[in-house]
């Protein structure tokens, strides 16, 4: 029998499922990122994404990224992972580093499928993460000639 | 695939040392279509090992996200003098490899 009761948890049901929608919009990322961290805490800082804020052209955009933290056996960086949460493969790249890199420092040039706000994370050997991240306004997009 | 690696010729012990690789590849994305039509399918380097002196120093994974031909520049501290081995493989399965020699001077 529909009453009041049921009508107020149908509406808390949809409500709830159109939250987590929304969540999942914002954050395309959020599952690559649970996969990455296994579940780990993912602190903001450390990491700095040096990039022009315009980029005329998507499919070749420069991108430096470097941790600070020093590269010693016992406290160094393991890896760094660049994510666009625009392109429709996420991962851009994976670079894996040592105690011997001597440097968290990782430069190259990616594909980024509009604007958007680039994502890296690092890998601590004391098993923490961190991130930093770029905006950057792509003026023409890597997948015009895509479909 | 024609590569391009520039590594100082000498180095200080304890110096960190900038190395950079150019690799030319197309890095086909698998969203592209060709003059007819068709799908190009994918075929990014999907690997880059780099190796000092038969130790890994650094290791790329990339997928379609990265430009075409490829370019990185990263650090690696001078220890001993020896060969940097540059190791790469795509996805159609072609590999290729470069040696670089360096030479370390200093107590």
């Amino acid at each position: 029998m529909p009453n009041r009761r049921n009508f107020l948890a149908w509406c808390a049901g949809v409500w709830g499922m159109s939250a987590g929608l929304a969540r999942a919009q914002a954050d395309p990322l959020a599952a690559l990122v649970r996969d990455l961290t296994g579940g780990a805490r993912l602190s903001a800082g450390r990491v700095s994404i040096d990039t022009p804020r315009l980029a005329d052209n998507g499919h070749s955009v420069p991108l430096k990224v470097s941790v600070d933290n020093p590269m010693t056996a016992a406290n160094h960086v393991r890896s760094i992972t660049l994510l666009s949460p625009r392109n429709p493969r996420p991962l851009i790249a994976k670079f894996v580093l040592g105690p011997h890199a001597g440097r968290a420092e990782v430069s190259t040039r990616v594909r980024l499928n509009g604007s958007q706000i680039v994502l890296a994370i690092a890998e601590l050997s004391d098993g923490s993460f961190w991130s930093g991240s770029a905006e950057v306004e792509v003026t023409e997009s890597a997948c015009l000639d895509a479909g | 695939m024609i590569a391009r690696i520039q590594v100082p010729a000498t180095a200080k012990r304890g110096e960190v040392i900038s190395i950079r690789v150019a690799i030319q590849h197309p890095m086909e994305t698998g969203f592209r279509f060709d003059v007819n039509g068709r799908a190009v399918p994918k075929n990014v380097i999907n690997s880059l090992i780099v190796r000092y002196n038969d130790a890994e120093i650094f290791r790329a994974e990339m997928g379609s996200g990265v430009a075409a031909n490829p370019s990185l520049q990263f650090f690696t501290l001078a220890r001993d003098s020896g060969e940097l081995v540059f190791q790469w493989v795509d996805d159609a399965g072609q590999r290729g490899e470069e040696r670089v020699q360096l030479a370390v001077t200093g107590p």
